[in-house]
C-alpha cells in the first residue's frame, strides 16, 4: 500500500508544486494520473522514490515513512519500485544486457541469477537479438523497452513510469501500454502519468487527475478528461 | 552481498568504462602524464639542488695555521676539543712535513721557490688543522671559539686563522644556498599544486560528462561503492597508464642529458639518480598517480550521489 498523508511541496517561491495531497494506493492497482504540464505528476511520482522530498506531510510505503529510510533502506526501496522514464535513462556506454544486469547486481544477485534472468526478461520485452548492443543502436521503442525489461528484472512490488510514451510513435505506444498492463495482471502496482488520452482511456482504470498540485478528480474506472 | 563478490564487479566496470570511455580516458592520461612528469622532474632537479649545494658547501672549511714550533700534543689538544663542538663535521690534520710536500706539489713548475725552500735548508711551513662546519652559518661561531682558545697553553701556538679573510665569501655563499633551497622549495610546491589542481579538474570533467549516468546508478539502487567504485578504478588505472608512460619516457631523457648534467652541476648525473634511485622514483610516481586518479574520481563522484 501507498500512501501520500497530506503531502505538500513548495519550490523556491510560494506557489505550491504539490498541496496537501492525500492519496492511498492499493496493491496491484493500476493508477493513471493525468494533468497538465506542471500540474505536479512528476514530483507524486519522484517522492516514492525519495528524489524529491516533501515539504511538509509523508509518504508512506508500505508501513514505512519514505522520510525516515536510512541511506541502507532507501536502496532496498528502490530496488524495489521499478522505474520507466519518458527518456529512457539508460546507461549510454553500457550493452543492453549490461544495463539489465546493472539493476539485479546492485540487488546482490549472484551471476548464475543474472546469466538465467537477463535473457529472459528480454524475450519478454522482444529484445533477444538486441542483447549486445548499445542504447544509441537502437530506436526509442525499443530504449523504452530495454529500460521496462530493466525495471522489471528484479520483480517489483511497484512500477512506475513517468510518461513512458511522450517520445514514441502510436504503434510503440501501444506495445508499451500492453506490457504495462500485463506486468499489472501479473500483480506489480503500476504508477502511470501521461499526456496521452488514447492511452488513459485504452487502460479503463482508476485515474487521478491534478491541477495546480491539488487532486481534483480521483475515479475508479476514469477517463482522461481536463 | 559478498565483499569479493562487488569488489569483481566494481573492477569489471571500472576497466570497461576506462576501455569504452576511450577519449575521455586518454585526456585525462595525458593531463596525469604532464602532472607526473613536472614531479619526477622536481624530484630530480630538488637532488641535483642539494648535491651541488652540498658539494659548494663541503668546498668552505676554516684553516687554523699553528706556528712551526708546535708540539704534536699541543695540536692534538686544539684538534680535540675542536672535534668535540657540536658544530664542527670534520677536523682534518695536515702536519708541517705534508704541508711542505703540498706546498713542493703545487709549485714545482717555479724553480725560484724550489730553490729558496732548498737553500732554506729547514721547513718554514707550520702544521694546520682544516676545520669542516656542518652548516656554513656555524663557521662564525667556530672562529671566537678557536679565539678563546688561543688565550689558553695549548691553543698559544696557534699563528693564524684564516676565518675573517673568508668571511664574505662565506657570508654571500651561505646567502646564495639559503636562497636556492628556499627558492626551489617554494617552485616546487607552487608546481605540484598546480599539476595537482589540473588533474584533479581534469577527472571532474570527465566524471561530469558521466553524471546522468551516476543518476540512473543512483535510480536503480545502487549502493556508494557500486557508483564511485568503478569510477575510482578508471581513475586509477589513469595514474598507472600516466606513470608508466612518465617512467619508460624518463629513461633515454635521463640518459641523454646524464653525461651534460655532470658537467653542469659537478658531480650529479642524472641518469646515475634514476637508475640508483630508481625505487624511490617508481613508488612516487606509481603511488602519486594512483593516489591522485582514486581520491579525483572519490571527491568529484560525491557531488551527484543522491541518497
Amino acid at each position: 500500500m501507498i500512501l501520500y498523508d497530506k503531502v505538500s511541496k513548495f519550490y523556491n517561491g510560494d506557489r505550491a508544486a504539490l498541496a496537501e495531497i492525500t492519496l492511498q494506493i492499493e496493491p496491484g492497482e493500476f493508477v493513471s494520473i493525468v494533468g497538465h504540464s506542471g500540474a505536479g505528476k512528476t514530483t507524486l511520482l519522484k517522492m516514492l522514490f525519495a528524489e524529491i522530498v516533501p515539504t511538509e506531510g509523508a509518504v508512506y510505503f508500505g508501513t514505512r515513512d519514505i522520510g525516515g529510510l536510512s541511506s541502507r533502506e532507501l536502496l532496498e526501496l528502490r530496488r524495489s519500485i521499478g522505474t520507466i522514464f519518458q527518456d529512457f535513462r539508460l546507461l549510454l556506454t553500457k550493452t543492453v544486457y549490461e544495463n539489465i544486469a546493472f539493476a539485479m547486481e546492485v540487488a546482490g544477485k549472484d551471476d548464475e541469477d543474472i546469466q538465467a534472468d537477463v535473457p529472459h526478461v528480454l524475450d519478454l520485452v522482444g529484445l533477444s537479438d538486441k542483447m549486445w548492443s548499445f542504447p544509441h543502436q537502437l530506436s526509442g521503442g525499443e530504449q523504452q523497452r530495454v529500460a521496462i525489461a530493466r525495471a522489471l528484472v528484479n520483480q517489483p512490488d511497484v512500477l512506475i513510469a513517468d510518461e513512458p510514451t511522450g517520445n514514441l510513435d502510436p504503434i510503440n505506444t501501444h506495445d508499451v501500454v500492453e506490457i504495462l498492463k500485463k506486468i499489472n495482471d501479473l500483480g506489480t502496482t503500476v504508477l502511470l502519468t501521461t499526456h496521452n488520452k488514447t492511452v488513459v482511456d485504452s487502460i479503463g482504470r482508476r485515474v487521478v487527475t491534478l491541477e495546480q498540485g491539488r487532486v481534483v478528480r480521483d475515479d475508479k474506472h476514469g477517463k482522461y478528461i481536463l | 552481498m559478498s565483499f569479493w563478490l562487488t569488489t569483481k564487479r566494481v573492477a569489471r566496470y571500472g576497466l570497461i568504462g576506462f576501455i569504452r570511455n576511450g577519449f575521455v580516458s586518454l585526456a585525462a592520461v595525458m593531463i596525469m602524464t604532464i602532472t607526473l612528469f613536472v614531479v619526477a622532474l622536481l624530484l630530480i632537479a630538488g637532488s641535483a639542488l642539494q648535491s651541488t649545494l652540498a658539494l659548494l658547501t663541503d668546498k668552505v672549511d676554516v684553516n687554523v695555521y699553528f706556528q712551526t714550533e708546535a708540539s704534536e700534543e699541543q695540536i692534538q689538544n686544539v684538534q680535540r676539543s675542536l672535534e668535540a663542538l657540536p658544530e664542527v663535521a670534520a677536523v682534518t690534520y695536515t702536519s708541517r712535513e705534508q704541508a711542505l710536500e703540498e706546498f713542493r706539489e703545487r709549485h714545482k713548475n717555479e724553480q725560484l721557490m724550489t730553490q729558496a725552500l732548498d737553500q732554506l735548508g729547514e721547513n718554514p711551513l707550520g702544521a694546520s688543522l682544516a676545520v669542516q662546519a656542518k652548516d656554513t652559518s656555524h663557521y662564525e661561531t667556530i672562529a671566537k671559539f678557536i679565539e678563546t682558545q688561543q688565550a689558553l697553553p695549548d691553543g698559544s701556538a696557534i699563528s693564524k686563522v684564516n676565518f675573517y679573510q673568508n668571511k664574505t665569501a662565506i657570508d654571500r655563499l651561505t646567502n646564495i644556498i639559503n636562497a636556492s633551497r628556499t627558492a626551489g622549495f617554494a617552485t616546487a610546491i607552487f608546481l605540484f599544486c598546480a599539476s595537482l589542481l589540473i588533474t584533479f579538474n581534469t577527472i571532474r570533467l570527465a566524471i561530469y560528462t558521466a553524471r546522468d549516468e551516476i543518476g540512473v546508478m543512483n535510480l536503480v539502487g545502487a549502493g556508494r561503492w557500486y557508483v564511485r567504485g568503478p569510477f575510482m578504478i578508471a581513475g586509477v588505472l589513469y595514474g598507472i597508464v600516466a606513470s608508466l608512460i612518465v617512467l619508460f619516457v624518463l629513461y633515454p631523457v635521463a640518459a641523454w642529458i646524464g653525461p651534460a648534467s655532470e658537467r653542469f652541476f659537478g658531480s650529479f648525473n642524472v641518469f646515475n639518480y634514476y637508475t640508483s634511485q630508481f625505487p624511490l622514483i617508481f613508488f612516487v610516481i606509481v603511488g602519486l598517480g594512483v593516489g591522485l586518479g582514486a581520491l579525483s574520481s572519490f571527491l568529484a563522484v560525491r557531488r551527484y550521489l543522491r541518497m
